[in-house]
């Protein structure tokens, strides 16, 4: 890590995969690298050109590269077991395909956790046109990650042992007697449910160094900008098990892409950026004539505010000016509307608004009543779900919380994006789905035991089959306390977060705690794909499935 | 009233928002990279798929209390298992003893585990008494869990090879003082349906509650896996094991101060 990553182009691009030693931020591990480096290199390609993205596997396991977010027949989309078989030590798989899309995307490894141990990297797609639809004049990416010398399959066992082995921000009896965190009254009334409140991040900052391309906050990567330039930040969360909130002090953000997708420009302060999710901002620093060179700081926090990794924007004239890291800030605490209870209250419905949009999303149980809820409700759970030991909580009442302040970022005193922010650029027509699926993303925090609908896909369930061609409404129902970043390869779909026509197209979606996220699915590619929670001890512990489309049987 | 027109407006709206429910289809037979890639290749990396998600088995040894008694005696509690989520093999062993002298009461148990609900745990397995004295053999069956307000707890029954019925319940709380310092109580009573005798009648257990035991320990993490701490001991014999106690030459109760670590891995 440090150097700077090299950007492949062309029509033939090679890709080895190998492992190093590497220390970061004073922790020394074993890192997967493409290219002899980790984050790999800036992969980056023309809208509409052919490419063969060739991987080498020089490693004594089996490895693998999926190409996160872009559209390409099955048999490439590099997941083994699903795709392919996978790349075997000392074998090379060619991945050859026209490239369908423009923006930002990312790699990386789908093979026994090598990507929690750095097997990743940016991919950007410049637009066939060659213009963006929002120009810039400098652009940087900023590729988000986290770093630990524990290996992943250690952190699965020590989380199975004990659930919140990595937290070390729980609420105490000092805290108690200080008067921080949850008066004792909602203390008693959380562990009579045996939930921690307090249970925001698996891993956190007490065992993860947060690095920004490569750098930790003291190595400080640094880009540079000439005063008044629009400066495109590429925004790629490509962490094992961090969600981040992003905010450059000082400086409005302009989000003009999500997922790759172009959206309508809308400008915030801070956004929360799920694992896997792209998002591209615009900022103009220092325009003024005459004002002093100055730097800004961009800061990636970890959700849980464990930790944080700061990377500069510094003026060409100054290059090795710094801003100041800001503090971190204090430990969220999570609420009844993490728990799936949003809907005992009325305020996740808009009253206020006399008109009704039937794309909107779906509002809260109208039938809801305060309090006497049961946490696991059985009779909530959709047929199919099963009931084991690893789903202890189901959500009673689940609100759409698409327009919800991300976990965390409720109370911050500045713009923070939402999803009900994101407007694609080019509206498309909606068709209305002609079925709906409702999938649950189930948990047992304290067994650490995670899975969709109540069943690992250890437990090798049913795929969820599509008929090519069909579209299905994909309602997610958060039954955990966790946010879950769900990625399906292989398409897009349109949040139902009622822009109507501008839905927002994305291939990764953060459903907040105890809420729901539904999105439309037009499922146009024939082939096996993965769908999982990019959350990687999550889809270790079992939380994926395999999604089929089929051309209908004559 | 305006609550309950929007209500209504938003039942009339979800109605017609639920898509026309078009069955869905079933699940294909077959897997599309078959038809590209040798089948058998893909059969063995779908098994490490589903392997790698969800399937992957763990395990933990932790010796929970291992500890010096005022008084020159010693005690130990381990408990170990191996295996997925739901089934495991469970290793647990617990003893008391005196430097000076011999170990007083011994047993390892061994047995499977099975997960019963979220947080409860069924234990089925053999328990053998190792001290001197006490060479009985048990069927053992246990339950242990999580109980609401973070309690920790666990009830077994044991049969032995000699038809005595017995019997042992534990509760603890773990209280988190500082990110690091935890206080924990705990209990722990046992009992026999019969009296069970043993060649140092000193041991010999009598029908009825015959022990109960409280400790508080105060523990450091100084690592998560490296606990040492300091507690008190309070242990009661009741009934006929107190006065075979007594016979022995031993109270039938005793305050003791306890120094020790609780470590795992």
């Amino acid at each position: 890590m440090g150097t700077p990553a090299a950007t492949l182009s062309g029509e033939l691009i090679e890709l080895t995969v190998d492992s190093a030693p590497v220390m970061v931020g004073g922790r020394r591990g074993h890192a997967i690298t493409v290219n002899g480096t980790t984050p790999g290199p800036l992969i980056r390609l023309r809208e509409g050109q052919q490419v063969c993205l060739r991987v080498h596997n020089r490693l004594d396991e089996d490895t693998s590269i999926h190409w996160h977010g872009l559209l390409v027949p099955f048999q490439f989309d590099g997941v083994p077991g699903i795709s392919y078989p996978g790349i075997a030590p000392g074998q090379t798989f060619d991945h050859v395909f026209t490239v369908r899309q423009a923006g930002t995307y990312w790699y990386h490894g789908h093979s026994n956790m090598q990507e929690a141990m750095g097997l990743f990297g940016p991919i950007v797609i410049d637009p066939a046109g060659g213009r963006e639809a929002e120009p810039h004049d400098r652009e940087h990416t900023i590729l988000l990650h986290d770093w630990s010398d524990v290996h992943p399959h250690v952190m699965l066992k020590r989380l199975k042992q004990q659930g919140g082995f990595y937290n070390r921000q729980q609420q105490t009896l000092a805290g108690l007697l200080a008067g921080r965190d949850q008066p004792l009254r909602e203390r008693l009334d959380w562990g009579r449910m045996r939930m921690d409140p307090t249970d925001i991040a698996d891993v956190t900052g007490s065992t993860y160094t947060y690095c920004i391309n490569g750098h930790d906050s003291a190595a400080n990567w640094t880009g540079l900008y000439a005063p008044g330039e629009r400066v495109r930040l590429r925004v790629i969360n490509a962490a094992a098990m961090t969600n981040f909130n992003v905010r450059v002090p000082g400086l409005p953000m302009r989000v003009v892409a999500a997922d790759g997708q172009d959206v309508v420009p809308v400008e915030t302060d801070e956004f929360q950026i799920g694992i896997a999710e792209t998002l591209d901002v615009i900022v103009q620093p220092g325009g003024g004539q005459g004002a002093e060179p100055q730097a800004f700081a961009i800061v990636a926090e970890a959700i849980d505010r464990s930790g944080q990794c700061r990377a500069t924007l510094a003026p060409v004239s100054a290059p090795g000016l710094v801003a100041p890291i800001p503090p971190r800030r204090a430990r969220p605490i999570l609420t009844m509307r993490d728990m799936g209870m949003g809907g005992m209250d009325m305020t996740g419905m808009d009253m206020a608004s006399g008109t009704l949009d039937l794309s909107a999303p779906a509002a809260p149980m109208a039938h809801a009543h305060h309090g006497g809820m049961k946490m696991r409700d059985k009779s909530l759970a959709p047929p199919g779900m099963r009931l084991g030991p690893g789903v202890a909580t189901i959500a009673a009442a689940p609100v759409d919380r698409l327009a919800d302040r991300p976990t965390g970022l409720e109370d911050v005193d500045h713009r923070v994006l939402t999803y009900a922010d994101l407007k694609a650029r080019v509206p498309r027509p909606q068709a209305p789905p002609t079925r709906s699926l409702d999938v649950h993303l189930t948990a047992n925090m304290e067994r650490y035991m995670w899975s969709f609908d109540g069943v690992k896909l250890s437990e090798n369930p049913a795929p969820l089959a599509f008929r090519a061609g069909e579209r299905v409404r994909v309602t997610l129902v958060n039954d955990t306390m966790m946010p879950h970043p769900i990625h399906l390869h292989g398409h897009f779909f349109d949040l139902v977060s009622g822009a109507g026509e501008a839905a927002p197209r994305k291939h990764t979606i953060n459903v907040l705690p105890g809420g729901k996220a539904s999105f439309d699915l037009t499922a146009d590619a024939v082939g096996d794909w993965a769908f999982h929670c990019h959350m990687l001890l999550h889809m270790h512990a079992g939380m994926f499935r395999v999604v089929t489309v089929r051309e209908a049987a004559a | 009233m305006a609550l309950l027109v929007a209500v209504l407006a938003v039942g009339t709206a979800r109605a017609q928002d639920v898509p026309a429910q078009s069955p869905p289809p079933p699940p294909p037979q077959e897997h599309a990279a078959d038809a590209l890639f040798d089948a058998a290749a893909m059969g063995r990396a779908r098994a490490a798929l589903r392997h790698e998600n969800g399937g992957m088995a763990v395990s933990q040894v932790m010796i929970d209390q291992f500890e010096a008694r005022g008084g020159g005696d010693y005690a130990w509690e381990a408990k170990g298992w191996w295996g997925g989520d739901s089934d495991r093999l469970a290793l647990e062993t617990r003893g008391e003893g005196a430097f000076a002298g011999r170990i007083d009461r011994a047993e390892v148990q061994a047995g499977w585990l099975h997960a019963l609900d979220p947080w409860f745990n069924l234990r089925a397995g053999v328990r053998q008494d190792l001290a001197a004295g006490n060479h009985r053999t048990h069927a053992a069956l246990t339950i242990e869990g999580l109980a609401p307000y973070w309690f920790d707890v666990e009830a077994s029954v044991f049969l032995s090879t000699r038809g005595e019925l017995s019997g042992r319940a534990e509760a603890s709380y773990d209280q988190r003082v500082t990110q690091r310092l935890v206080v924990q109580p705990r209990a722990e009573l046992e009992w026999a349906a019969q009296a069970m005798p043993s060649a140092d009648s000193g041991r010999s257990e009598g029908a009825g509650i015959n022990r109960v035991e409280t400790g508080l320990r105060l523990r450091y993490e100084i690592r998560r896996t490296f606990v040492p701490y300091l507690g008190v001991a309070w242990e009661r014999r009741l009934g006929g094991s107190a006065r075979a106690a007594r016979s022995g030459g031993e109270p039938a109760s005793a305050l003791r101060v306890l120094a020790g670590v609780r470590l795992w891995w």
